[in-house]
């Protein structure tokens, strides 16, 4: 199990940040992933691991109205 | 075809005032008399202490509303006035979005204060003719246009021969009208409103700039809280100005190789990023239809729903499509981000312009909801034709599409009936009769028409009376508050946003705080002390931009492509490189530094007097800040079956046993925990903004921020009463 934004969320093996991404349908363009406070670059999403019971943050960095 | 020949009735020359470090430090008045054809022209100064403590704007705006105000005065009083005013970054043309003025008036819509900003060349155009802000007030005896020559420094009053009071018409005719030729229309900027300004309340000011490439006139719309209505009223069917002449250098800034330093840093953001970001110059703020509706935030059908179906009619892609492409968009010199969409060659297929071709300005993305998924039409083509018509006849879109919805629901819950509708069959999603209804709206074609554009609150008082509709139902589906309509967002499960849309100074309007993601997305607002600090961070920001003449967009629809992981939390929602330049950008045009802390106590001085100013006119305490059940959950059954399993979890979250429940108790049981969390976010959010328990600042506030003149200080100690201290 990992947190995500504060709420429980399901891990398995081998669980990317694109992954979870995915699961979580946030599709949002401008997205920024921080585990266990640290910054993922986007252009690692595909490849860095998320390790059982992290603390992830996914921020959506929209400006809105 | 060019208008008859316009009668002169008053002209005034005056000696203009040269601009330094961004202001001119002189004001116009006009004044209209009072239906006696008394017309009056004065410059005005600008003291140290107005730009101290109200900056420019808004501020400005609301300065002089107030000395020229009672507490009894009503918005078609002779005394209202309409102030148009810039601010000192108004008019660079070396950074983005620097084009904006804010229009600050007493509202027919709110019963009180009310602004509202528009970008394109007028601003800009009046400051260069010697003004840091034009105030109207008065009513002339007839209808009459003004036009400010910016060239020759006189301003003039004629009598209107123009037969079409609509926008478009209105503009065109005036830059053809001023203008020495093709060329010439460019100098020159218009404002005007539209028929919809004789009965509604909801008409907007409308304003103009000319586009070169298309050879048309394009509109900007400071939409919202019935200024139209107001302009109307006091007999101007339109204002214009011109200048022909002007340079980089206008505002006299102090050290111009800053400005130019940050301008080329973001310009070169927006080359490189805007299309991996949020596409500004491909489609707009339109790109937010889809991402609404997958976090269901796209109001659907009056708010019931948050995402439909049919999305991708009216998706970010199917409106890249219809807007023409590689045309420069910007509304002022030296925007790049360039967000002003348009449709080419757009056949009308219904109203008076019928079958003619038309430029189509927008829609933007409230508009593309507003008109579109809110009243259950998902065809795009729909919502660029209401748009087209909505800005002709000077109706705000916003106000508009949520009125519509409020009464489509009525419609089908069975408040109104064909009967009252005269004939028209106001199911969510019927094309046909609801744009039919957007022009009897338009036009005041009959006792439903002019109710509705009243806007819901007085449109419920109607109903109820004259229809025996259920006011207790209305007043809970009805997304209004301060007599203002809600923008495009669904809020329910954001109670930061709660607070952004329903304790706002002029009602739910998204200018103050945009909060729904950072809350209820990435969760970064945990506590009622997160949550009151953002509000009053993000209003007290936000406002800023309407003291300086700026446009929003540029500080965050673009951001570095590091910011979101070199700034952690809400930090990074604060772009701040981006606020950085605006810091260095004010001292390099005004020579004065400014801080972080220094620019939120410039909007918090302006913030304060504009809530006590509310209070003068009757309104500004917590009664008027209330928010309606249908911005809290769901209020039908069909609501709560869109998302069953998500509610039931939400009332286990509160330790609530859900077993055996009925659906209409689960709802019940919702709102009354939901309704407990509003009033604890209220209070927090009061507290940290200085105000007691009822909504008003304290006297220590107002101290604190240097707004304690005699007449404010008089009219607190009347409102504040100890059992209301924190």
């Amino acid at each position: 199990m990992i947190t995500v934004n504060g709420d429980k969320f399901p891990w398995h093996d081998g669980m990317t940040v694109a992954q979870l991404l995915a699961e979580k349908n946030y599709k949002f363009r401008l997205i920024s992933v921080w585990v266990n406070d640290c910054a993922v670059e986007k252009r690692l999403f595909d490849r860095e691991l998320i390790p059982d019971g992290a603390n992830v943050q996914v921020i959506h960095n929209i400006s809105g109205g | 075809m060019a208008i008859p020949e316009m009668k002169l009735l008053a002209e005034w020359s005056y000696e203009p005032a040269k601009i330094h470090r961004g202001y001119s430090r002189e004001t116009l008045y006009i004044g209209l008399g009072n239906k006696d054809g008394n017309y009056k022209f004065e410059k005005r100064p600008v003291s140290d202490d107005m730009i101290e403590k109200f900056t420019g704007g808004r501020g400005f705006g609301l300065k002089l509303l107030w000395d020229a105000v009672t507490g009894d005065t009503k918005w078609n009083d002779p005394e209202n006035e309409i102030v148009i005013a810039g601010g000192p970054f108004c008019g660079i043309t070396q950074y983005p979005g620097a084009g904006k003025c804010y229009s600050v008036f007493l509202s027919p819509a709110t019963k009180q204060t009310y602004n509202s900003n528009a970008g394109g060349y007028f601003a800009p155009f009046v400051k260069f003719a010697g003004f840091d802000a034009l105030e109207l007030q008065g009513k002339a005896d007839r209808p009459v246009v003004i036009f400010i020559d910016g060239d020759n420094y006189k301003v003039q009053i004629f009598e209107s021969t123009l037969e079409d009071i609509n926008a478009y018409t209105v503009s065109e005719e005036l830059h053809e009208y001023f203008a020495k030729d093709e060329d010439d229309k460019r100098t020159i900027s218009v404002i005007s409103s539209g028929i919809g300004a004789r009965t509604t309340y909801w008409a907007g000011m409308n304003f103009s700039f000319y586009d070169q490439k298309r050879k048309v006139v394009r509109l900007k719309q400071a939409g919202r809280g019935g200024g139209g209505t107001v302009l109307y009223d006091k007999g101007v069917i339109a204002m214009a100005v011109k200048r022909t002449h002007f340079t980089g250098l206008e505002n006299d800034p102090a050290d111009i190789k800053t400005i130019q330093r940050c301008g080329v840093s973001v310009h070169k953001r927006i080359h490189d990023l805007d299309d991996t970001q949020s596409k500004m110059r491909s489609v707009g703020t339109a790109h937010l239809t889809e991402i609404m509706d997958a976090y269901y935030i796209l109001p659907v059908n009056n708010y019931k729903f948050g995402k439909h179906k049919d999305i991708d009619n009216i998706s970010s892609q199917t409106y890249t499509s219809l807007f023409t492409q590689g045309m420069a968009d910007g509304c002022w010199y030296g925007c790049s981000l360039a967000c002003a969409k348009a449709v080419d060659h757009f056949y009308l297929q219904t109203g008076p312009w019928k079958g003619k071709p038309v430029t189509v300005d927008g829609p933007e993305y409230e508009t593309a909801a507003g008109l579109g998924s809110n009243v259950g039409i998902f065809d795009a083509r729909w919502s660029i034709e209401a748009n087209f018509y909505a800005d002709h006849y000077g109706l705000d879109t916003i106000s508009l599409g949520t009125g519509m919805a409020f009464i489509c629901e009525c419609y089908e819950l069975g408040l109104i009936n064909k009967e009252h509708t005269h004939g028209l069959d106001l199911n969510f999603g019927r094309k046909a009769d609801i744009m039919e209804l957007i022009h009897r709206i338009a036009h005041g074609s009959d006792d439903f028409a002019i109710a509705c554009g009243h806007g819901i609150e007085e449109a419920r008082e109607y109903f109820a009376e004259h229809y025996g509709a259920d006011m207790q139902t209305m007043k809970k589906i009805g997304m209004c508050c301060q007599g203002l309509e809600a923008s495009e967002y669904r809020c329910q499960e954001s109670i930061a946003q709660w607070g952004g849309y329903f304790l706002t100074l002029k009602g739910p309007q998204h200018d103050e705080a945009w909060l729904i993601f950072m809350d209820m997305v990435n969760k970064q607002l945990p506590t009622y002390e997160d949550k009151a600090e953002a509000l009053f961070f993000f209003p007290n920001f936000r406002l800023w931009f309407s003291l300086q003449g700026l446009c929003k967009l540029p500080w965050n629809d673009i951001e570095p492509a590091d910011n979101g992981i070199k700034y952690k939390g809400v930090e990074a929602a604060r772009v701040p490189e981006h606020l950085q330049n605006y810091l260095d950008i004010y001292e390099a045009i005004t020579g004065k530094p400014l801080t972080r802390d220094g620019l939120i106590e410039q909007s918090e001085k302006v913030y304060n007097f504009e809530r006590i100013f509310n209070l003068r006119m009757g309104r500004g305490t917590a009664k008027y800040h209330e928010a309606p059940d249908r911005a809290l959950g769901p209020v039908w059954e069909d609501e709560w079956n869109e998302r069953p399993d998500y509610f039931d979890e939400k009332l286990k979250e509160f330790g609530e046993n859900i077993d055996g429940l009925s659906v209409k108790e689960k709802i019940a049981l919702l709102q009354k925990h939901r309704r407990g969390q509003w009033e604890e976010l209220k209070m927090a959010v009061y507290k940290r903004r200085g105000w007691n328990k009822n909504g008003i600042p304290t006297l220590a506030t107002v101290k604190r921020l240097g707004i304690d003149y005699p007449d404010v200080v008089e009219l607190l100690n009347k409102h504040l009463r100890p059992e209301d201290e924190f």
